[in-house]
């Protein structure tokens, strides 16, 4: 009898695991399939795509539209430029800023921990919205058309980031190392630089990682501050595109000149526009989903 | 003499100077980013014009807010907001903890892995590309709806982009697409921290998978769902803007079932130029915003006060 419990027990466990395998997959393949038809879409022949529109099963193969856009490429690099340039700077300031303003609340001792906590948390709680700070940032600060429209506003130094460091030093970093540091004379300058940043590593790891993704997928600053196309990054450039493909044609006509011009492969290009915009994303994936994974679970932990 | 240094740390204060100095930085861009604005809130009840500027323009009282809320835009915008976050909430949980249940039926291994870097990897697309993959599937021209399934069926086509009647299905299936994975993750999580002996009891009682699910792990769930959703309501006024203006392109012809209050503050101010009333939209979303999160952490706090925000 209990040897049948058991068998039976053991064969729901199995059918339980090939009923998850197989929503799961399923599941998988609803993630992925958008993603695969934009690839597929963006190696198809143009005529076929004409013809038959995008599909995962193409008659006609080509790399035409990747040809096309190495040939007219200039305003690609550019906005692929300006996308790691603002990608790099953003994240790197973020990071410092971020960890510096963690420390302090995380220092028992520190007279105004409180009052700085609700500072940045009150953050959270209520905005001014959009206008105002869109009145601020161009009206006062003159933000419209530079780069810094790219990195300054909104994303620098967020709450939500601020307290995943500071619970992190608060509960990994022992009140007796910075206490040791200060009787050996260290200023609080020098801890922070010397110890409290490098101990910080996986947590530095963690929100460098959020920065970075905001910054590589950010297409609102410039909706707002940027009016000038030179300073599109790569996903201003796939809305542009979108809505204007010849301007791909038009933006670089110059150098395309006497090249022996290919018609524009529109509906491919499109897609191999996207394609490369999602690039750095899949390739950089594997290595660093990890953290991902783990910086979502601890944040949701408490802030 | 370190027990006399643990002693005074306790009831001296660390110098605070260098500290401040420390996270000042930080403290300014606070201060510029997300506290002047709020100070800007009274471009809600000025006449504003770029002419005469910030200072400049004439007051106007409530009058924006009366403009607004005569319009249809103001019941259509704050109706949408709220019901797409609903359905988000409800479904998205569902969706979420099936997922994590079923991960976690497979243990750790290969198989989970690749499912779940799978089902993470859309929330990593940018608004931007998402609009792509869903004009790729929509498009009259030259999209795989019309070209491949409703050829294969022999119906008609459909111009997705100009009926509003099918967004709410279509808006609703790509917040899923992008958000189900991620919010998995912390499903996952609490499922893995509920004691493993529990569910042997279980078995040796002649408990079934499908019982185990129904009796152990979704009760256990239940804080995590609890707070979750409280957190999630604390942000109903509030909606994604890429999703609900880069995923529909824009397109006019939709804004009935697509106009939330975000993209309705987003067009005053840059398409059509109304700065007034897309102020009073704006502080009317953080108004409503500011005493609902209030409220649902007060909630929060009486079930669990170890989860509430503050």
């Amino acid at each position: 009898m209990v040897n049948m419990k058991k068998k039976l027990m053991a064969s729901d466990t199995k059918i339980f695991k090939i009923v998850s395998t197989i929503i799961l997959g399923l599941l998988a393949l609803v993630a992925l399939l958008p993603i695969i038809l934009i690839v597929i879409a963006s190696f198809t022949d143009e005529t076929t795509l004409l013809r038959n529109g995008y599909s995962f099963f193409p008659e006609m193969w080509s790399a035409d539209a990747y040809v096309y856009m190495i040939q007219q490429g200039s305003t690609i690099f550019r906005a692929y430029g300006i996308s790691i340039l603002v990608t790099i700077i953003g994240t790197v300031v973020s990071v410092l800023i971020t960890t510096m303003i963690a420390y302090p609340m995380s220092r028992r001792n520190f007279k105004y921990k409180n009052a700085l906590a609700f500072f940045v948390f009150f953050t959270m709680l209520f905005n001014g919205g959009v206008v105002p700070s869109y009145m601020m940032w161009t009206q006062v600060f003159q933000i419209k058309n530079t780069l810094w429209a790219l990195i300054i506003p909104n994303y620098l130094c967020g709450a939500f980031n601020i307290f995943l460091v500071r619970n992190y030093y608060a509960n990994s970093i022992p009140e007796a190392l910075i206490e040791s540091a200060q009787i050996d004379g260290a200023s609080e300058l020098t801890i922070f630089f010397k110890i409290i940043f490098p101990l910080a590593v996986p947590t530095v790891a963690t929100i460098s990682l959020f920065t970075a993704l905001i910054y590589w997928n950010d297409w609102v600053n410039a909706l707002y501050y940027i009016q000038k196309p030179q300073y599109y990054g790569i996903q201003n450039l796939l809305i542009r595109i979108m809505n204007n493909i010849q301007y791909l044609k038009s933006g670089a006509a110059s150098v395309a000149v006497g090249t022996g011009a290919i018609s524009l492969p529109s509906n491919a290009v499109r897609m191999s526009m996207a394609v490369i915009g999602i690039l750095p994303i899949v390739v950089i994936y594997p290595f660093v989903q990890k953290y991902f994974v783990k910086g979502v679970v601890v944040g949701a932990v408490k802030g | 003499m370190s027990d006399m240094k643990k002693k005074n740390s306790k009831t001296k204060y660390a110098k605070s100077g260098p500290l401040l100095l420390i996270a000042a930085p930080g403290i300014i861009y606070l201060l510029i980013n997300n506290y002047i604005p709020m100070f800007g809130i009274f471009l809600a009840f000025k006449k504003f014009s770029y002419k005469k500027g910030v200072w400049g323009s004439p007051w106007n009282g409530f009058d924006n807010f009366k403009f607004l809320f005569q319009t249809k835009d103001a019941l259509i915008m704050t109706r949408n907001t709220i019901l797409y976050n609903l359905a988000f909430i409800v479904i998205g949980t569902i969706i979420a903890i099936t997922i994590a249940i079923f991960l976690n039926a497979l243990g750790d291994s290969i198989r989970t892995k690749f499912f779940q870097s799978a089902l993470l990897l859309p929330n990593l697309m940018s608004w931007v590309i998402i609009a792509y993959m869903v004009f790729a599937f929509l498009n009259s021209d030259s999209g795989f709806i019309n070209n491949t399934i409703l050829k294969a069926l022999g119906k008609k086509e459909i111009a997705w982009y100009m009926e509003s009647k099918y967004w709410p299905f279509i808006l609703t299936f790509v917040q899923m697409w992008k958000n189900a994975g991620y919010q998995s993750i912390i499903y996952l999580a609490a499922i893995a921290g509920i004691d493993k002996s529990v569910y042997e009891a279980a078995s040796l009682d002649g408990a079934s998978k499908v019982q185990q699910i129904f009796r152990i792990t979704l009760p256990m769930l239940k804080p995590t769902v609890i707070i979750l959703t409280l957190m999630a309501v604390g942000r109903i006024f509030f909606s994604d803007f890429g999703l609900f203006y880069q995923v529909p392109m824009n397109s006019g012809a939709v804004y009935s079932t697509t106009q939330t209050i975000d993209t309705y503050v987003y067009r005053g101010l840059m398409e059509l130029n109304d700065v007034g009333m897309s102020a009073a939209a704006g502080l009317f979303q953080s108004l409503l915003g500011f005493i609902i999160v209030v409220s649902a952490n007060a909630l929060v706090r009486k079930i669990d006060s170890d989860n509430a925000l503050f």
